[in-house]
């Protein structure tokens, strides 16, 4: 589905990047909002990961721009800069095994895009589902970090399996596993979570 | 009949995880393009002749305006350079340093600046000009003899006329081969004089030398002649003050070029 995009991208990378960004700049940020939890981390590493990019394509040939699969190779270099940032920083949040951090997700801004562009709630859905995405992705970011990319990727950014392991470079059974683990690890923390509507009152 | 609290079968986290895609904040794309030099920003900055419009991405400062208003400069760069622009609220602070360091005369100032799509010769001709020291003053010729090019005395015009970075690159230091100052891309001859005279370049004087023909200036106590404006020819007291209508005729005198404003340099342009 990006095959015109990268054609175009191949005869003039400058008149077409915008579109680029546009078209992937949701998943990006979201990708590494879910991995890193702040707002603006997310920001500036997706920034980051388009202008590492742009420096790429610049600098391949036309025939290496078409033959690209954009959305895996956009989420290989958006992990990247996750890591890389999480490497200066010894991050605590993208470290093995590190526990949550119970501010993970604010609901941002972000957050409330989601609910409100949903044409299908009403506001009282819609205020449910929101509360909901806060709790999922409080949970989400406590899982390990070698659970939370696969998740991620599977089930937020919906890549395939085959996708993930070229982003990841883990075999996609290993892969498999790795994403069925997560998911019980959230079921799990899920069931020993406060109640919803108390969560809700004590916010 | 109340399962334990909280059962959830995996598809129903499944469904809950793909709620959590957002949007991206709106600044990111256009922070974005700014960063790889496909957008710009620019805001107005102080400089000798009053306030102007500075732009800027990425790759560097791309543009000095002494454009009338906001609206009259996005026109006019908006035509020049055909990429968006956008007012921001400020200079980053280490530009601004940078620039005000550069305008008040170092040129050592670090100060990046996006000439993509300009010529080598163009490039040239510009690092050359930032080589001229503050209130100080090349001909076209010198420029075109000292960047290997000595026939091209038009083209270093040309060149200048075409500085997108008026001030930042100092264009306004290079005159006519006649010695009067010539035209000025940032607002004509006037704010030439103007910028020239916060420098402590006296112009009205410059130009009445040339007009009597004298191109050089000598002193007679260390054999050296100059271009009128180097430092220094303007240390030489009166007394020992000789003036020199060509580097041909210092050079029959016995005087040699001085080093560091290489007045042979403007002789040697065609």
């Amino acid at each position: 589905m990006d095959g015109p995009l990268l054609a175009d991208l191949a005869t003039d990378l400058d008149g077409n990047f915008e579109r680029l960004v546009l078209s992937h700049q949701d998943r990006l940020y979201t990708i590494a909002l879910r991995l890193l939890g702040d707002p603006r981390d997310a920001e500036e590493v997706a920034q980051d990961a388009f202008v590492r990019a742009y420096r790429a394509l610049a600098s391949y040939e036309p025939m290496r721009i078409r033959e690209l699969r954009l959305r895996p190779w956009l989420a290989t270099i958006a992990i990247n800069v996750c890591r890389n940032r999480a490497r200066r920083r010894t991050l605590q949040l993208v470290s093995l095994e590190a526990p949550a951090r119970r501010q993970l997700d604010d609901g941002g801004p972000g957050a409330v895009a989601t609910s409100l562009a949903d044409p299908t709630g009403g506001p009282l859905e819609a205020t449910v589902r929101r509360d909901s995405a806060h709790h999922w992705a409080a949970l989400l970011a406590s899982l390990p970090a070698l659970y939370r990319a696969p998740i991620v990727l599977r089930h937020v950014d919906g890549l395939s399996y085959e996708e993930m392991s070229s982003v990841l470079g883990r075999p996609e059974g290993t892969l498999k596993a790795q994403v069925h683990r997560g998911l019980a690890l959230l079921r799990d923390a899920h069931r020993h979570s406060p109640d919803l509507d108390r969560q809700e009152m004590t916010a | 009949m109340t399962a334990r609290p909280n059962a959830i079968a995996l598809s129903d986290i499944e469904s809950a995880l793909a709620s959590l895609a957002v949007r991206a904040p709106a600044t990111l794309a256009s922070a974005t393009l700014v960063t790889v030099g496909l957008a710009d920003e620019y805001t107005t900055m102080d400089s000798p002749i009053g306030p102007v419009f500075v732009a800027w991405n990425g790759r560097g400062v791309s543009a000095v305006d002494a454009a009338g208003d906001a609206r009259q400069f996005e026109q006019r760069f908006g035509r020049a350079f055909g990429r968006p622009i956008r007012r921001a609220a400020a200079l980053a602070p280490r530009l601004e340093r940078a620039l005000a360091r550069r305008l008040a005369g170092d040129r050592r100032a670090a100060i990046d600046l996006d000439l993509r799509g300009r010529t080598d010769f163009e490039r040239a001709v510009w690092s050359k000009a930032l080589e001229i020291p503050r209130g100080e003053v090349r001909p076209y010729g010198w420029i075109a003899a000292e960047i290997g090019r000595p026939r091209a005395v038009r083209a270093v015009g040309t060149a200048l006329a075409h500085n997108p970075v008026p001030l930042v690159v100092p264009c306004h230091r290079v005159v006519r081969s006649d010695g009067l100052l010539g035209q000025y891309s940032l607002g004509g001859p006037g704010k030439k004089r103007a910028i020239l005279a916060t420098e402590g370049l006296d112009a009205d004087e410059l130009e009445e030398l040339a007009r009597a023909g004298i191109r050089y200036v000598g002193s007679d106590t260390t054999r050296i002649y100059c271009l009128p404006s180097c430092h220094n020819a303007r240390r030489i007291s009166d007394r020992h003050r000789v003036p020199f209508r060509s580097a041909a005729a210092s050079e029959t005198a016995g005087y040699r070029a001085c080093r560091e404003c290489r007045p042979d340099s403007a002789a040697r342009a065609a």
